[in-house]
């Protein structure tokens, strides 16, 4: 009941950016490295002044629409004047130049001392507004109002919610050092949460994006921590004898769901991450591991291998039955649930290999969507277009995405030692 | 009955005092003495009480090895756990970790739990053969610290490792 997709790559498109910034080599190096059938031509001129602005705008714009395979970028160059108002569009000449969308704007910088950001999408074809949008922000808030636009083309264009303006959390290591990091999705801003010289696993993001759920080793075994991003505090969730591990939030924030050893074998319980109460969930005398809340809170994804091989499987939130989800080989593991809850992604051993595949719910059919070696850790995007996994290049470890059809994929890696264990915040309100 | 524990007591920390087998480093247990009353007289050569039996060529031997995604204790490790459960057994202020690992394939959080399993797994077998638990601790490092550093089959088969490390070492 498999069905192995034939994912042919456009490894002639291959663009890199992020890299001419000033953070040195933890900086996430994000490369296209297959693009979808159908991309939209759209050209995005420069916002008039611009050239004024700390931080180009529409840089950024371009940046995140090509990243996520779906367009293609028109040259906007050789314009004698830049538009601004709809009546200055020459939609005829953006025709012969293959454009179908068009996005023009403004900067001008307020008495205040915010910037006035405003732009318009235009349809090249039947030559009307798609979409038009002013901001009032501060210089630091430029990149994020960058994206915010990116977000309003990508959801105009796609009928799919943008998510330039997410988060991601991975662990580097180089050397015998290991860093927990957040950074935003396109690869910039990458800060230190924490710092060990022994290993970091399971980075879970609060639903509200303030917190982090992680497994440290930093004590010689495993204890699970919650970190919050905005004081740096955190607070010791588990340290049971054995492991600790696996944590993950339930969608309203006020539970996690992890992994302990210290009745025996590895089972689940629930746990508040502000005022404790243990409660147990699973009553397997198996492994019992990597909990998955679905998105409205009832069920929890997990792999266990009470069958005699590590598989997937699904139980209510309230305990009872599980349910077996996968058949197919000896290995399912790390099942994550997609965001409108219709399928999951795991990780399948076909052969020597590990990688990512999706299945639905009802029709029970599964999708090969990778061909790596060592594919793991996968997560899918808050929109559920792409996921994002960690990978082995070269005895080295790197990220990549691929989108949930298989066809747009990205690779982003560190010019020093190895990225892992990456894990994509949720939507930023505002 | 009371004199005889007391014996045995004094011929094992001779025995101790006396064996090259490990735990070899800053053991404390071969320097603690018993509460025995002091001898008046010339204490009892240990020599004269019984000969110190050869140690155990088992102990020097730390590491369990398993198959892909298996905690399976396989016939040829078992006599290394007897003869550390035995050891444990004779010496009770002996303590013990087993850390279990994993190979680098598959998950990181199912290796960690398959690492727990292959620690359990040792811990079971020597509180079976008369060890306390509260001798033996189990922790998991997963697939986190490789102790082989490749990516081949060889590399792989030597980081699917139970470790018995006594405390102190």
């Amino acid at each position: 009941m498999k069905k192995f997709l034939y994912l042919p790559h456009l490894f002639s498109l291959v663009l890199l950016w992020g890299l001419s910034c000033t953070l040195g080599y933890a900086q996430l190096k994000i490369e296209i490295i297959g693009s979808g059938a159908n991309q939209i031509p759209i050209v995005i001129t420069p916002f008039k002044d611009e050239n004024t602005l700390p931080q180009s705008v529409t840089a950024v714009v371009a940046a995140d629409l090509q990243r996520s395979g779906l367009f293609k970028l028109v040259d906007s160059g050789g314009l004698t004047t830049i538009p601004v108002e709809p009546s200055q569009v020459d939609y005829a000449m953006w025709r012969t130049r293959g454009a179908d969308v068009l996005a023009i704007g403004a900067v001008s910088l307020l008495p205040n001392g915010q910037f006035d950001v405003r732009f318009r999408l235009m349809d090249i074809l039947k030559q009307q507004q798609l979409k038009g949008f002013s901001y009032q922000v501060s210089a630091q808030q430029l990149r994020r109002t960058a994206h915010k636009i990116a977000d309003v083309i990508y959801e105009a264009l796609t009928g799919d919610i943008g998510m330039f303006n997410t988060n991601i959390a991975y662990i580097i290591k180089n050397g015998s050092r290991y860093e927990l990091k957040v950074a935003d999705v396109d690869g910039y801003g990458a800060r230190t949460i924490l710092a060990s010289n022994e290993s970091i696993i399971s980075p879970a993001w609060s639903p509200d994006g303030t917190r982090l759920a992680y497994v440290s080793f930093e004590k010689k075994k495993a204890i699970i921590y919650v970190q919050s991003l905005e004081t740096g505090g955190r607070s010791v969730i588990a340290n049971f004898k054995g492991s600790n591990s696996a944590p993950t939030w339930s969608p309203d924030g006020k539970r996690l769901a992890i992994v302990l050893s210290k009745d025996g074998s590895s089972q689940i319980y629930l746990v508040n991450p502000d005022s404790g109460g243990l409660m147990r969930l699973s009553t397997s005398g198996a492994i019992d591991t990597e909990p998955n809340f679905s998105p409205d809170g009832q069920s929890i994804l997990f792999t266990s291998d009470r069958g005699g091989s590590p598989q997937i499987y699904r139980m209510p939130v309230s305990g009872g039955s599980a349910e077996r989800l996968t058949f197919d080989g000896t290995y399912n593991v790390t099942p994550r649930f997609a965001p409108d809850g219709k399928s999951f992604v795991f990780v399948q051993r076909n052969g020597g290999h590990f990688n990512i595949a999706t299945q639905d719910f009802v029709s029970r059919q599964s999708q090969l969507l990778t061909e790596g070696s060592l594919d793991e850790s996968p997560c899918f995007s808050p929109n559920g277009r792409v996921i994002l996994y960690a990978t082995n290049e070269g005895g080295h470890g790197i990220l990549a995405t691929v989108s949930s059809d298989g066809r747009e994929r990205t690779r982003i890696s560190v010019e020093v030692g190895d990225v892992f264990e990456p894990a994509w915040g949720s939507l930023i309100k505002n | 009955m009371k004199k005889l524990t007391l014996l045995v007591l004094v011929v094992v920390s001779g025995v101790l005092a006396g064996c090259a087998c490990p735990p070899p480093k800053s053991q404390p247990v071969a320097a603690e003495q018993p509460k025995v009353e002091p001898a008046p007289t010339p204490a009892p050569a240990p020599a004269v009480v019984a000969p110190a039996p050869a140690p155990d060529p088992l102990l020097t031997k730390r590491n369990i090895y398993y198959d892909f995604d298996s905690s399976v204790l396989k016939d040829e490790y078992k006599a290394i756990v007897k003869a550390h459960a035995k050891n444990l057994t004779d010496n009770p202020s002996l303590k013990v970790t087993v850390q279990g690992n994993c190979d680098e394939r598959g998950g990181r959080e199912y290796n960690l739990a398959l690492g727990q399993r292959r620690a359990d797994s040792v811990k079971r077998m020597m509180m079976l053969l008369g060890a306390k638990e509260s001798q033996i601790e189990t922790v998991s490092f997963g697939l986190e610290k490789p102790r082989a550093p490749g990516h081949n089959e060889e590399a792989r088969a030597e980081n699917r490792r139970s470790d018995i490390v006594y405390q102190g070492e």
